[in-house]
């Protein structure tokens, strides 16, 4: 099998986050559109899952992908009766397809959720918001993750 | 490997032909910070978010610690650290008498261990002397950078500022090649800064944790295929000097956030 | 564990604040070998959860895809004085906690 940039990049660059330890950075499998589908309906069930509503706001060019800031904001009125209940964040290519679950309530105030993620190649971010309704809104995001250009040391 | 013969195809359309060294005057000296895009620098300009800060929290706590068989803090010399701190590491590397050699802020750390709290000397890149050295690092952030102005420095400098402008690594390249002839320019995805260490002990994105201008420069050596010197060899602590007197009247950032 | 709480000291009743936690952790994500081919097992926090006077407002489920040192932020309505309760829980029974006060006028 030919050495793909990302594997090879993997190899050569994936020394030592623990300090003393070595470490190899074999990436795995990475998370296949399946387990995304899968990792999403584990969420949502059958019902379906409507574009709206939901933002994503994450740098279109990553300078890293070790640390890539995220925020995600619904529009709602945040009342008790139409309120935000949890906002779920999917990735396709990591070698796991969930990032995070967050639970808010009425007395969020705000629907608006920030993180920072790993995101392990360029690829699809996706994120879902489920109601107080239990209706399901998603958005995806598009990211191209830069490649740091000179390698950790190979102790 | 189809990767090896692109990474020499680029390294050689961005050093081009006519490779003259040339040092970056003082007006022209840039932060890694302006190389950064937004969501870096904002990482980088607020406490709350600066991961870097979780360090410096922690070598608060150990300044005020009792340590050795001594059973002395940092604190029980030099006090505050606030006030008996501010300026220090943008003197660093700084000559030391006794050794008659430049010696690092990481170096002094572990002499004040060895010789004042009589403990046991605190590993390259261990948590507890990346965090002294961020504590005392932030103490002169906003504080112009002096290090090598004094003149018993100057055969030091001279030695780091040789290691710099020298060829080495399978890639045959010198610091100066990318950071002096070619910043502003990209390396792969990159931007090539002008290697000015206003930050460290600083956040690496890549790293997702703080680390020290050694580190830093070892992966660059690796990034060059050179074999890289060990972690407090003079010659990294000749190179840490050189680049802290290039990077003379720059501001301190510790600690910084860098990708 | 070291952690990094921004929560306003004070606040208008009614007010929608933000709060921003930034918290130690390597979050080891269980898909790295070493040098020598073993697999480095995973040791991230798994869940956070933030309490205003002791009822829940805001709780996350964390993935090793959150990155190292997680950062959180996220908003409330300021209702009343009192305490913010942070809690980190996670992989070998790894547990922190932190909290922040605020005056609500």
């Amino acid at each position: 099998m030919p050495t793909t940039r990302r594997q090879f990049l993997s190899l050569a660059g994936g020394v030592t986050a623990a300090g003393t330890i070595p470490i190899v950075t074999l990436r795995p499998l990475e998370a296949t559109p399946a387990m995304l589908t899968a990792a999403i309906r584990n969420v949502v069930g059958e019902a379906p899952i409507r574009t709206g509503k939901v933002k994503l706001d994450i740098p279109p060019l990553v300078e890293n992908g070790n640390t890539v800031p995220v925020t995600v904001s619904v529009t709602s009125p945040m009342t008790a009766d139409d309120y935000v209940k949890s906002i779920h964040v999917f990735n396709e290519k990591n070698p796991q397809p969930n990032i995070g679950n967050f639970y808010l309530n009425p007395a969020s105030g705000r629907a608006q959720v920030s993180t920072r993620i790993r995101l392990a190649d360029t690829q699809k971010v996706v994120a879902i918001a489920r109601l107080s309704d239990d209706t399901f809104w998603q958005v995806t995001a598009d990211v191209v993750v830069t490649l740091a250009a000179c390698t950790e040391e190979m102790n | 490997m189809t990767f090896w013969r692109a990474i020499a195809t680029a390294i050689l359309l961005v050093i081009g032909p006519g490779l003259l060294a040339g040092e970056i005057p003082a007006d022209a000296r840039r932060s890694g910070y302006s190389f950064m895009g937004p969501d870096t620098r904002a990482m980088q300009d607020d406490d709350t978010s600066n991961p870097g800060m979780l360090f410096v929290l922690d070598g608060e706590t150990l300044w005020g610690r009792t340590m050795g068989d001594a059973g002395k803090a940092c604190a029980d010399c030099h006090g505050d650290a606030r006030s008996s701190m501010k300026g220090v590491a943008a003197r660093y590397p700084a000559f030391d008498k006794a050794l008659a050699r430049p010696v690092t802020l990481d170096q002094r750390i572990n002499l004040c261990r060895a010789n004042h709290q009589q403990a046991t000397p605190l590993a390259y890149e261990s948590r507890d002397l990346l965090a002294l050295s961020a504590y005392v690092g932030h103490q002169s952030r906003g504080i112009p950078i002096t290090a090598g102005g004094d003149p018993q420095l100057k055969p030091f400098v001279d030695q780091g500022r040789d290691l710099f402008m020298q060829r080495e690594g399978q890639l045959n390249l010198a610091c100066t090649n990318c950071h002096d002839d070619n910043y502003d320019k990209r390396l792969a995805g990159a931007p090539i800064t002008q290697a000015q260490p206003t930050g460290y002990p600083l956040y690496r994105l890549e790293w997702q944790t703080l680390g020290s201008i050694e580190r830093r420069l070892r992966s660059c050596m690796s990034g060059v295929r050179a074999q890289a010197y060990d972690y407090g060899s003079p010659e990294l602590v000749a190179l840490e000097l050189y680049l802290m007197s290039r990077a003379h009247g720059l501001p301190m950032e510790t600690p910084a956030v860098r990708p | 564990m070291a952690a990094l709480i921004n929560v306003p000291t004070k606040a208008k009743r009614g007010d929608i604040i933000e709060i921003r936690t930034l918290t130690s952790h390597i979050m080891e994500t269980g898909f790295r070998h070493t040098a020598d081919g073993r697999l480095v097992p995973r040791d991230i926090i798994t869940s956070f959860t933030c309490r205003y006077n002791g009822s829940e407002i805001f709780r996350a489920d964390l993935f090793p895809a959150i990155a190292a040192n997680p950062y959180l932020s996220f908003f409330t309505v300021a209702k009343e004085s009192g305490k913010f309760e942070f809690e980190w829980i996670g992989d070998n029974g790894y547990s922190s906690t932190a909290s922040a006060s605020i005056t609500v006028e």
